[in-house]
Protein backbone atom coordinates (compact mmCIF):
# COMPACT_ATOMS: atom_id res chain seq x y z
CA UNK A 1 0.00 0.00 0.00
CA UNK A 2 1.32 3.31 -1.18
CA UNK A 3 0.75 6.72 0.86
CA UNK A 4 1.39 10.19 -0.62
CA UNK A 5 2.92 12.31 2.70
CA UNK A 6 2.71 15.69 1.99
CA UNK A 7 4.89 18.31 3.17
CA UNK A 8 2.41 21.39 3.95
CA UNK A 9 4.52 24.94 4.01
CA UNK A 10 3.48 28.24 5.12
CA UNK A 11 6.16 30.87 3.88
CA UNK A 12 8.66 29.01 6.19
CA UNK A 13 11.14 28.68 2.68
CA UNK A 14 13.76 26.29 1.96
CA UNK A 15 15.04 23.82 4.52
CA UNK A 16 17.63 25.04 6.50
CA UNK A 17 21.31 22.87 6.94
CA UNK A 18 20.01 21.25 9.97
CA UNK A 19 16.69 20.08 8.23
CA UNK A 20 18.50 19.02 5.50
CA UNK A 21 20.42 16.78 7.56
CA UNK A 22 17.34 15.37 9.62
CA UNK A 23 15.74 14.53 6.03
CA UNK A 24 18.84 12.57 4.58
CA UNK A 25 18.40 10.80 8.11
CA UNK A 26 15.35 10.37 7.91
CA UNK A 27 15.58 9.13 3.93
CA UNK A 28 18.34 6.51 4.56
CA UNK A 29 16.18 5.07 6.86
CA UNK A 30 12.97 5.03 4.84
CA UNK A 31 15.13 2.92 2.36
CA UNK A 32 16.93 0.87 4.48
CA UNK A 33 12.98 -0.31 5.99
CA UNK A 34 11.95 -0.52 2.57
CA UNK A 35 9.04 2.29 2.81
CA UNK A 36 11.07 4.15 0.44
CA UNK A 37 9.67 4.78 -3.25
CA UNK A 38 10.24 8.29 -3.96
CA UNK A 39 10.34 11.95 -2.50
CA UNK A 40 11.42 15.12 -4.19
CA UNK A 41 11.29 19.15 -2.87
CA UNK A 42 9.36 21.61 -4.61
CA UNK A 43 9.77 24.78 -6.09
CA UNK A 44 7.84 27.65 -4.71
CA UNK A 45 3.91 28.42 -5.88
CA UNK A 46 4.81 31.41 -7.77
CA UNK A 47 6.95 28.48 -9.89
CA UNK A 48 4.03 27.28 -10.99
CA UNK A 49 2.02 27.12 -14.75
CA UNK A 50 -2.02 26.05 -14.71
CA UNK A 51 -2.63 24.41 -17.61
CA UNK A 52 -6.09 23.82 -19.25
CA UNK A 53 -6.55 21.78 -22.63
CA UNK A 54 -10.00 20.41 -22.10
CA UNK A 55 -11.60 23.57 -25.09
CA UNK A 56 -10.37 23.80 -28.40
CA UNK A 57 -6.70 24.76 -27.52
CA UNK A 58 -4.58 25.00 -24.27
CA UNK A 59 -4.74 27.36 -22.43
CA UNK A 60 -1.44 28.16 -20.07
CA UNK A 61 -2.17 30.59 -16.71
CA UNK A 62 0.82 31.83 -14.50
CA UNK A 63 0.79 30.46 -10.69
CA UNK A 64 -0.61 27.57 -8.42
CA UNK A 65 -4.47 26.33 -9.04
CA UNK A 66 -5.58 28.05 -6.42
CA UNK A 67 -3.26 30.50 -4.05
CA UNK A 68 -3.52 29.36 -0.57
CA UNK A 69 -1.72 30.65 2.81
CA UNK A 70 -0.30 27.12 2.82
CA UNK A 71 1.29 24.75 0.18
CA UNK A 72 3.02 22.07 -0.78
CA UNK A 73 6.42 22.21 -0.95
CA UNK A 74 7.25 18.53 -1.34
CA UNK A 75 6.66 15.23 -0.80
CA UNK A 76 7.69 11.55 0.15
CA UNK A 77 5.52 8.74 -1.38
CA UNK A 78 6.04 6.07 1.17
CA UNK A 79 5.47 2.08 0.87
CA UNK A 80 3.66 0.90 4.20
CA UNK A 81 1.73 -2.36 5.27
CA UNK A 82 -1.06 0.03 6.52
CA UNK A 83 -2.22 3.65 8.14
CA UNK A 84 -0.63 2.75 11.61
CA UNK A 85 2.59 2.23 9.98
CA UNK A 86 2.23 5.28 7.73
CA UNK A 87 1.45 7.38 10.54
CA UNK A 88 4.02 6.72 12.68
CA UNK A 89 6.72 7.27 9.71
CA UNK A 90 4.98 11.05 8.84
CA UNK A 91 5.28 11.91 12.37
CA UNK A 92 9.04 11.43 12.26
CA UNK A 93 9.11 12.97 8.72
CA UNK A 94 7.39 16.34 10.67
CA UNK A 95 9.59 16.39 13.12
CA UNK A 96 13.07 15.55 10.41
CA UNK A 97 11.48 18.66 8.05
CA UNK A 98 10.53 20.79 10.55
CA UNK A 99 6.64 21.20 8.75
CA UNK A 100 3.28 20.09 9.10
CA UNK A 101 2.38 17.26 6.68
CA UNK A 102 -0.41 15.17 5.60
CA UNK A 103 -0.94 11.44 4.52
CA UNK A 104 -3.37 10.11 2.02
CA UNK A 105 -3.37 6.55 0.69
CA UNK A 106 -3.08 6.19 -3.09
CA UNK A 107 -6.15 4.17 -4.78
CA UNK B 1 -42.00 -18.46 26.47
CA UNK B 2 -43.87 -15.97 26.52
CA UNK B 3 -43.71 -12.56 23.96
CA UNK B 4 -42.29 -10.51 26.69
CA UNK B 5 -39.69 -13.27 27.81
CA UNK B 6 -38.42 -13.36 23.91
CA UNK B 7 -38.58 -9.58 23.32
CA UNK B 8 -36.24 -9.65 26.85
CA UNK B 9 -34.51 -12.77 25.32
CA UNK B 10 -33.84 -10.58 22.73
CA UNK B 11 -32.27 -7.08 24.00
CA UNK B 12 -29.99 -9.44 25.85
CA UNK B 13 -28.51 -11.19 23.18
CA UNK B 14 -28.48 -7.74 21.68
CA UNK B 15 -26.48 -6.25 24.84
CA UNK B 16 -23.98 -9.07 25.15
CA UNK B 17 -23.63 -10.36 21.37
CA UNK B 18 -24.26 -7.99 18.87
CA UNK B 19 -20.11 -6.56 19.25
CA UNK B 20 -18.99 -10.26 19.19
CA UNK B 21 -21.05 -10.81 15.97
CA UNK B 22 -19.56 -7.18 14.17
CA UNK B 23 -16.33 -7.91 15.36
CA UNK B 24 -15.98 -11.93 14.22
CA UNK B 25 -17.71 -10.49 11.06
CA UNK B 26 -14.83 -8.13 10.44
CA UNK B 27 -12.39 -10.25 10.98
CA UNK B 28 -14.07 -12.70 8.93
CA UNK B 29 -14.65 -10.60 6.10
CA UNK B 30 -12.33 -8.01 6.00
CA UNK B 31 -14.86 -4.77 5.39
CA UNK B 32 -17.15 -3.15 8.62
CA UNK B 33 -19.87 -2.69 5.92
CA UNK B 34 -21.07 -5.93 5.83
CA UNK B 35 -20.31 -6.80 9.00
CA UNK B 36 -22.58 -4.31 10.41
CA UNK B 37 -25.51 -5.24 7.72
CA UNK B 38 -25.29 -8.97 8.41
CA UNK B 39 -25.62 -8.32 12.30
CA UNK B 40 -28.42 -6.32 11.50
CA UNK B 41 -30.26 -8.54 9.38
CA UNK B 42 -29.27 -11.69 12.19
CA UNK B 43 -30.91 -9.49 14.85
CA UNK B 44 -33.72 -9.06 12.63
CA UNK B 45 -34.54 -12.48 11.75
CA UNK B 46 -34.37 -13.29 15.28
CA UNK B 47 -37.24 -10.84 16.16
CA UNK B 48 -38.83 -12.42 13.34
CA UNK B 49 -38.35 -15.97 14.02
CA UNK B 50 -37.60 -16.78 17.72
CA UNK B 51 -41.50 -15.75 19.07
CA UNK B 52 -42.64 -18.70 16.99
CA UNK B 53 -39.57 -20.92 16.89
CA UNK B 54 -38.52 -20.39 20.53
CA UNK B 55 -35.02 -18.44 22.01
CA UNK B 56 -32.41 -20.77 20.57
CA UNK B 57 -30.26 -22.81 23.25
CA UNK B 58 -26.72 -20.89 22.11
CA UNK B 59 -28.40 -17.53 21.00
CA UNK B 60 -25.03 -16.06 20.37
CA UNK B 61 -24.06 -18.85 18.65
CA UNK B 62 -27.67 -18.81 16.42
CA UNK B 63 -26.55 -15.20 15.75
CA UNK B 64 -23.33 -15.20 14.54
CA UNK B 65 -24.00 -18.39 12.12
CA UNK B 66 -27.28 -16.63 11.00
CA UNK B 67 -25.02 -13.58 10.09
CA UNK B 68 -22.08 -15.41 8.62
CA UNK B 69 -24.96 -16.71 6.28
CA UNK B 70 -26.41 -13.13 5.29
CA UNK B 71 -22.74 -11.66 4.80
CA UNK B 72 -21.87 -14.82 2.39
CA UNK B 73 -25.09 -14.10 0.61
CA UNK B 74 -24.54 -10.35 0.27
CA UNK B 75 -21.19 -10.86 -0.76
CA UNK B 76 -22.45 -13.61 -3.76
CA UNK B 77 -25.30 -11.08 -4.26
CA UNK B 78 -22.49 -8.44 -5.26
CA UNK B 79 -20.36 -10.83 -7.11
CA UNK B 80 -22.80 -11.33 -9.52
CA UNK B 81 -23.68 -8.16 -9.92
CA UNK B 82 -20.80 -6.71 -11.79
CA UNK B 83 -17.67 -8.69 -9.50
CA UNK B 84 -17.02 -6.05 -7.69
CA UNK B 85 -12.89 -6.37 -6.25
CA UNK B 86 -13.51 -7.90 -2.97
CA UNK B 87 -10.25 -8.12 -2.78
CA UNK B 88 -9.08 -4.16 -3.03
CA UNK B 89 -12.17 -3.81 -0.25
CA UNK B 90 -10.47 -5.72 1.98
CA UNK B 91 -9.88 -4.06 5.50
CA UNK B 92 -6.52 -4.78 6.26
CA UNK B 93 -5.85 -7.68 8.92
CA UNK B 94 -2.87 -6.66 10.94
CA UNK B 95 -2.12 -9.48 12.81
CA UNK B 96 -1.29 -12.91 12.15
CA UNK B 97 -3.77 -15.35 13.44
CA UNK B 98 -4.62 -13.88 17.13
CA UNK B 99 -2.82 -14.51 20.11
CA UNK B 100 -5.32 -16.43 22.75
CA UNK B 101 -7.05 -14.30 25.66
CA UNK B 102 -8.37 -11.08 25.28
CA UNK B 103 -6.12 -9.15 23.20
CA UNK B 104 -7.06 -11.52 20.56
CA UNK B 105 -10.72 -11.25 21.41
CA UNK B 106 -11.90 -9.45 18.03
CA UNK B 107 -14.08 -7.07 20.01
CA UNK B 108 -10.88 -5.26 21.08
CA UNK B 109 -9.83 -4.89 17.34
CA UNK B 110 -13.30 -2.87 16.60
CA UNK B 111 -12.82 -0.75 19.46
CA UNK B 112 -9.57 0.47 18.59
CA UNK B 113 -10.72 0.13 15.11
CA UNK B 114 -13.92 2.79 15.47
CA UNK B 115 -11.60 4.63 17.94
CA UNK B 116 -8.51 5.20 15.55
CA UNK B 117 -7.01 8.58 15.97
CA UNK B 118 -7.04 9.84 12.19
CA UNK B 119 -10.83 9.95 12.74
CA UNK B 120 -12.75 13.00 14.03
CA UNK B 121 -13.73 12.96 17.44
CA UNK B 122 -17.42 13.13 16.54
CA UNK B 123 -17.09 10.22 14.05
CA UNK B 124 -15.29 8.09 16.90
CA UNK B 125 -17.93 8.40 19.18
CA UNK B 126 -20.92 7.60 16.15
CA UNK B 127 -19.24 4.93 14.94
CA UNK B 128 -18.41 3.36 18.26
CA UNK B 129 -22.16 3.84 19.25
CA UNK B 130 -23.15 1.81 16.47
CA UNK B 131 -20.62 -1.01 15.74
CA UNK B 132 -19.39 -1.31 19.49
CA UNK B 133 -22.41 -0.57 21.20
CA UNK B 134 -25.27 -1.80 18.68
CA UNK B 135 -27.36 1.51 18.79
CA UNK B 136 -29.28 2.23 15.70
CA UNK B 137 -28.59 5.06 13.44
CA UNK B 138 -31.93 6.99 15.03
CA UNK B 139 -30.91 6.06 18.20
CA UNK B 140 -27.97 7.76 18.18
CA UNK B 141 -28.94 10.99 16.29
CA UNK B 142 -31.94 11.27 19.03
CA UNK B 143 -29.09 10.91 21.69
CA UNK B 144 -26.96 13.94 20.50
CA UNK B 145 -29.80 16.00 18.76
CA UNK B 146 -28.06 16.27 15.17
CA UNK B 147 -30.33 14.95 12.25
CA UNK B 148 -29.96 11.18 11.38
CA UNK B 149 -28.89 12.32 7.97
CA UNK B 150 -25.83 13.80 9.88
CA UNK B 151 -24.70 10.61 11.98
CA UNK B 152 -25.70 8.51 8.59
CA UNK B 153 -22.83 10.08 6.85
CA UNK B 154 -20.54 10.60 9.87
CA UNK B 155 -20.35 6.53 9.60
CA UNK B 156 -20.56 6.11 5.82
CA UNK B 157 -17.70 8.15 5.78
CA UNK B 158 -16.04 6.42 8.45
CA UNK B 159 -16.03 3.03 7.07
CA UNK B 160 -14.88 4.94 3.76
CA UNK B 161 -11.94 6.39 5.09
CA UNK B 162 -11.24 2.86 7.17
CA UNK B 163 -10.88 1.43 3.62
CA UNK B 164 -9.54 3.52 1.42
CA UNK B 165 -6.51 4.77 4.01
CA UNK B 166 -6.17 1.33 5.62
CA UNK B 167 -6.90 1.70 9.04
CA UNK B 168 -5.64 -1.46 10.44
CA UNK B 169 -7.97 -3.84 12.14
CA UNK B 170 -5.67 -4.58 14.89
CA UNK B 171 -4.54 -4.20 18.78
CA UNK B 172 -1.86 -1.41 19.03
CA UNK B 173 1.55 -2.30 19.31
CA UNK B 174 2.32 -2.57 23.49
CA UNK B 175 4.61 0.19 22.41
CA UNK B 176 1.21 2.58 21.29
CA UNK B 177 -0.88 1.33 23.38
CA UNK B 178 -1.00 3.06 26.45
CA UNK B 179 -1.85 6.73 23.80
CA UNK B 180 -4.49 4.47 22.37
CA UNK B 181 -5.97 3.32 25.32
CA UNK B 182 -6.48 6.46 26.27
CA UNK B 183 -7.85 7.58 23.02
CA UNK B 184 -10.51 5.18 23.61
CA UNK B 185 -11.34 6.18 27.19
CA UNK B 186 -11.81 10.13 25.88
CA UNK B 187 -14.47 8.46 23.31
CA UNK B 188 -16.08 6.43 26.62
CA UNK B 189 -15.51 9.55 28.92
CA UNK B 190 -17.30 11.70 26.06
CA UNK B 191 -20.30 9.19 25.84
CA UNK B 192 -20.71 9.34 29.66
CA UNK B 193 -20.53 12.92 29.96
CA UNK B 194 -23.08 14.13 27.21
CA UNK B 195 -25.50 11.64 29.34
CA UNK B 196 -24.40 12.96 32.57
CA UNK B 197 -24.44 16.64 31.35
CA UNK B 198 -26.76 16.75 28.20
CA UNK B 199 -26.29 19.77 26.72
CA UNK B 200 -29.36 21.42 24.90
CA UNK B 201 -32.50 23.86 25.79
CA UNK B 202 -35.57 21.52 26.28
CA UNK B 203 -33.88 18.78 26.77
CA UNK B 204 -33.87 15.86 29.73
CA UNK B 205 -30.89 17.02 32.23
CA UNK B 206 -29.88 13.62 32.32
CA UNK B 207 -29.44 11.12 29.81
CA UNK B 208 -29.60 7.89 31.46
CA UNK B 209 -29.10 5.84 28.16
CA UNK B 210 -26.05 7.56 27.28
CA UNK B 211 -24.51 6.85 30.38
CA UNK B 212 -25.53 3.65 30.40
CA UNK B 213 -23.82 2.74 27.29
CA UNK B 214 -20.73 4.19 28.15
CA UNK B 215 -20.92 1.91 31.23
CA UNK B 216 -21.56 -0.80 29.05
CA UNK B 217 -18.64 -0.24 26.75
CA UNK B 218 -16.38 0.63 29.82
CA UNK B 219 -17.04 -2.73 31.42
CA UNK B 220 -16.62 -4.76 28.21
CA UNK B 221 -12.85 -2.74 27.67
CA UNK B 222 -12.29 -4.01 31.54
CA UNK B 223 -13.15 -7.48 30.75
CA UNK B 224 -11.08 -6.89 27.58
CA UNK B 225 -7.70 -5.32 28.96
CA UNK B 226 -8.35 -6.24 32.90
CA UNK B 227 -4.85 -5.10 33.90
CA UNK B 228 -5.08 -1.56 32.38
CA UNK B 229 -5.25 0.90 35.45
CA UNK B 230 -7.05 3.56 33.44
CA UNK B 231 -9.56 1.13 31.79
CA UNK B 232 -10.09 0.38 35.72
CA UNK B 233 -10.25 3.99 36.95
CA UNK B 234 -12.99 5.55 34.48
CA UNK B 235 -15.38 2.76 34.93
CA UNK B 236 -14.88 3.48 38.95
CA UNK B 237 -15.10 6.65 37.93
CA UNK B 238 -18.44 6.10 36.10
CA UNK B 239 -19.83 3.91 38.74
CA UNK B 240 -19.52 6.34 41.59
CA UNK B 241 -20.77 9.06 39.27
CA UNK B 242 -23.64 7.34 38.06
CA UNK B 243 -24.66 6.41 41.66
CA UNK B 244 -25.71 9.73 42.42
CA UNK B 245 -27.21 10.42 39.33
CA UNK B 246 -30.90 10.30 40.61
CA UNK B 247 -30.13 12.48 43.61
CA UNK B 248 -28.62 15.21 41.17
CA UNK B 249 -31.81 16.27 40.14
CA UNK B 250 -35.14 17.12 41.44
CA UNK B 251 -38.48 16.52 41.33
CA UNK B 252 -38.84 19.67 39.91
CA UNK B 253 -36.27 19.08 36.84
CA UNK B 254 -33.39 21.81 38.71
CA UNK B 255 -29.49 20.46 39.44
CA UNK B 256 -28.86 19.14 43.16
CA UNK B 257 -25.91 19.76 44.05
CA UNK B 258 -23.32 17.64 46.20
CA UNK B 259 -24.40 19.52 49.34
CA UNK B 260 -28.30 19.19 48.88
CA UNK B 261 -28.11 15.24 47.62
CA UNK B 262 -30.13 12.46 49.52
CA UNK B 263 -27.26 10.38 50.28
CA UNK B 264 -29.45 7.75 51.29
CA UNK B 265 -30.85 7.64 47.75
CA UNK B 266 -27.52 7.04 45.92
CA UNK B 267 -26.99 3.53 44.60
CA UNK B 268 -25.41 1.53 46.76
CA UNK B 269 -24.34 -1.57 44.95
CA UNK B 270 -22.71 1.04 42.28
CA UNK B 271 -20.68 2.58 44.84
CA UNK B 272 -19.80 -0.64 46.40
CA UNK B 273 -18.37 -1.50 42.72
CA UNK B 274 -16.38 1.27 42.54
CA UNK B 275 -14.57 2.07 45.63
CA UNK B 276 -13.75 -1.99 45.14
CA UNK B 277 -11.64 -0.62 41.69
CA UNK B 278 -10.49 2.13 43.56
CA UNK B 279 -9.02 -0.05 46.41
CA UNK B 280 -7.60 -2.27 43.31
CA UNK B 281 -6.49 0.44 41.90
CA UNK B 282 -4.53 1.06 45.35
CA UNK B 283 -3.14 -1.98 46.09
CA UNK B 284 -1.60 -2.03 42.70
CA UNK B 285 0.75 0.40 43.76
CA UNK B 286 1.54 1.62 40.46
CA UNK B 287 1.36 5.49 40.01
CA UNK B 288 -2.12 6.48 38.84
CA UNK B 289 -3.38 7.77 35.97
CA UNK B 290 -6.24 10.98 35.73
CA UNK B 291 -8.97 8.64 35.55
CA UNK B 292 -8.11 6.92 38.58
CA UNK B 293 -7.24 10.13 40.56
CA UNK B 294 -10.88 11.27 39.61
CA UNK B 295 -12.73 7.94 40.58
CA UNK B 296 -10.00 7.90 44.04
CA UNK B 297 -11.35 11.90 44.49
CA UNK B 298 -15.35 10.27 43.93
CA UNK B 299 -14.64 7.47 46.08
CA UNK B 300 -13.72 9.95 48.63
CA UNK B 301 -16.93 11.44 48.31
CA UNK B 302 -19.32 8.58 48.30
CA UNK B 303 -17.39 7.49 51.42
CA UNK B 304 -18.62 10.36 53.62
CA UNK B 305 -21.84 10.60 55.27
CA UNK B 306 -22.57 14.73 54.56
CA UNK B 307 -20.36 17.20 53.93
CA UNK B 308 -18.79 18.28 56.75
CA UNK B 309 -18.00 14.46 57.65
CA UNK B 310 -16.21 14.84 54.02
CA UNK B 311 -11.98 14.28 54.08
CA UNK B 312 -11.34 17.50 52.59
CA UNK B 313 -7.50 17.36 53.25
CA UNK B 314 -7.65 14.23 50.93
CA UNK B 315 -10.03 15.56 48.17
CA UNK B 316 -7.49 18.78 47.84
CA UNK B 317 -3.97 16.38 47.84
CA UNK B 318 -6.08 13.98 45.02
CA UNK B 319 -6.51 17.31 43.51
CA UNK B 320 -2.56 18.17 43.80
CA UNK B 321 -1.93 15.16 42.22
CA UNK B 322 -3.75 15.66 39.48
CA UNK B 323 -2.89 19.38 38.93
CA UNK B 324 0.83 18.02 38.31
CA UNK B 325 -0.95 15.16 35.74
CA UNK B 326 -3.20 17.92 34.06
CA UNK B 327 -3.01 21.52 34.36
CA UNK B 328 -5.64 22.42 32.41
CA UNK B 329 -7.53 25.62 34.46
CA UNK B 330 -10.34 23.40 34.76
CA UNK B 331 -9.19 21.13 36.70
CA UNK B 332 -7.66 24.11 38.86
CA UNK B 333 -11.10 25.66 39.53
CA UNK B 334 -12.39 22.05 40.79
CA UNK B 335 -9.46 21.92 42.93
CA UNK B 336 -10.57 25.53 44.25
CA UNK B 337 -14.26 24.30 44.70
CA UNK B 338 -12.61 21.38 47.45
CA UNK B 339 -10.13 24.18 48.92
CA UNK B 340 -13.21 26.21 49.56
CA UNK B 341 -14.22 23.61 51.76
CA UNK B 342 -10.91 23.39 53.72
CA UNK B 343 -9.50 26.71 53.91
CA UNK B 344 -12.81 28.69 53.01
CA UNK B 345 -14.40 30.57 50.52
CA UNK B 346 -11.76 33.65 50.01
CA UNK B 347 -8.82 31.34 49.51
CA UNK B 348 -10.93 29.62 46.80
CA UNK B 349 -11.63 33.23 45.55
CA UNK B 350 -8.51 33.84 45.33
CA UNK B 351 -7.49 31.03 43.46
CA UNK B 352 -10.44 31.31 40.90
CA UNK B 353 -9.67 34.93 40.01
CA UNK B 354 -6.28 34.18 38.60
CA UNK B 355 -8.32 31.54 36.17
CA UNK B 356 -10.17 34.47 34.90
CA UNK B 357 -9.05 34.78 31.26
CA UNK B 358 -8.70 31.14 30.38
CA UNK B 359 -12.14 30.61 31.90
CA UNK B 360 -14.63 33.64 31.09
CA UNK B 361 -16.47 31.40 28.65
CA UNK B 362 -16.68 28.66 31.06
CA UNK B 363 -20.45 28.36 32.83
CA UNK B 364 -19.08 26.37 35.79
CA UNK B 365 -16.67 29.11 36.54
CA UNK B 366 -18.60 31.69 36.76
CA UNK B 367 -21.31 29.36 38.92
CA UNK B 368 -18.17 28.71 40.98
CA UNK B 369 -17.46 32.16 41.34
CA UNK B 370 -21.16 33.18 42.32
CA UNK B 371 -21.36 30.76 45.22
CA UNK B 372 -18.08 31.68 46.68
CA UNK B 373 -19.26 35.64 46.49
CA UNK B 374 -22.63 34.65 47.92
CA UNK B 375 -20.79 32.77 50.94
CA UNK B 376 -18.98 36.19 51.47
CA UNK B 377 -21.76 38.21 51.43
CA UNK B 378 -20.70 40.14 47.85
CA UNK B 379 -24.16 39.83 46.77
CA UNK B 380 -24.12 42.17 44.10
CA UNK B 381 -20.72 40.70 42.66
CA UNK B 382 -22.82 37.41 43.07
CA UNK B 383 -25.84 38.34 41.25
CA UNK B 384 -23.68 38.92 38.11
CA UNK B 385 -21.77 35.94 38.33
CA UNK B 386 -24.62 34.30 38.27
CA UNK B 387 -26.22 36.02 35.36
CA UNK B 388 -22.88 34.95 33.48
CA UNK B 389 -23.44 31.25 34.29
CA UNK B 390 -26.89 30.76 33.41
CA UNK B 391 -26.29 33.16 30.20
CA UNK B 392 -23.74 30.37 29.39
CA UNK B 393 -25.27 26.82 30.91
CA UNK B 394 -26.20 24.62 28.64
CA UNK B 395 -28.34 22.07 30.86
CA UNK B 396 -31.72 22.77 31.90
CA UNK B 397 -31.30 21.58 35.52
CA UNK B 398 -27.98 23.68 35.68
CA UNK B 399 -29.90 26.85 34.38
CA UNK B 400 -32.61 25.83 36.50
CA UNK B 401 -30.53 25.87 40.09
CA UNK B 402 -28.70 28.89 39.21
CA UNK B 403 -31.45 30.55 38.37
CA UNK B 404 -33.73 30.04 41.86
CA UNK B 405 -29.76 31.05 43.80
CA UNK B 406 -29.71 34.09 41.85
CA UNK B 407 -33.00 34.97 42.68
CA UNK B 408 -32.81 34.08 46.40
CA UNK B 409 -30.05 36.84 46.86
CA UNK B 410 -32.53 39.27 47.43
Amino acid sequence: MQYLVSVIDDNAGLANPDEEAAIDVFNDRLKAEGHWVFAGGLGSPGAATVIDNRGEEALFSDGPFVETKEYLAGFWIIEAADLDVALKLAAEGSKACNRKIEVRPFL
Amino acid sequence: MSGAGVREAITQAHHQEWARVVASLTRRFGDLDVAEEAAAEAFAAAVERWPADGVPPSPGAWLTTTANRKAIDRIRRENKRGGKQREAQLLHDGDPPGPAGAIGDDRLRLIFTCCHPALAMPTRVALTLRMVAGLTVPEIARAYLVPETTVGRRITRAKAKIKAARIPYRVPSAEDLPARVRGVLAVLFLVFNEGYLATGPGTEPVRPDLTAEAIRLTRLLRALMPDDGEVAGLLALMLLTEARRTARVSASGELVTLAGQDRGSWDAALIAEGHRLVRERLAARVAPGRYQILAAINAVHTSAHDMRDTDWPQVVALYDQLVRLDPSPIIALNRAVAVAELDGPEVALAAIDRLADKLAGYHAYHATRADLLRRLGRNQQSRAAYGKAIELAGNTAETAYLTRRRDQLG
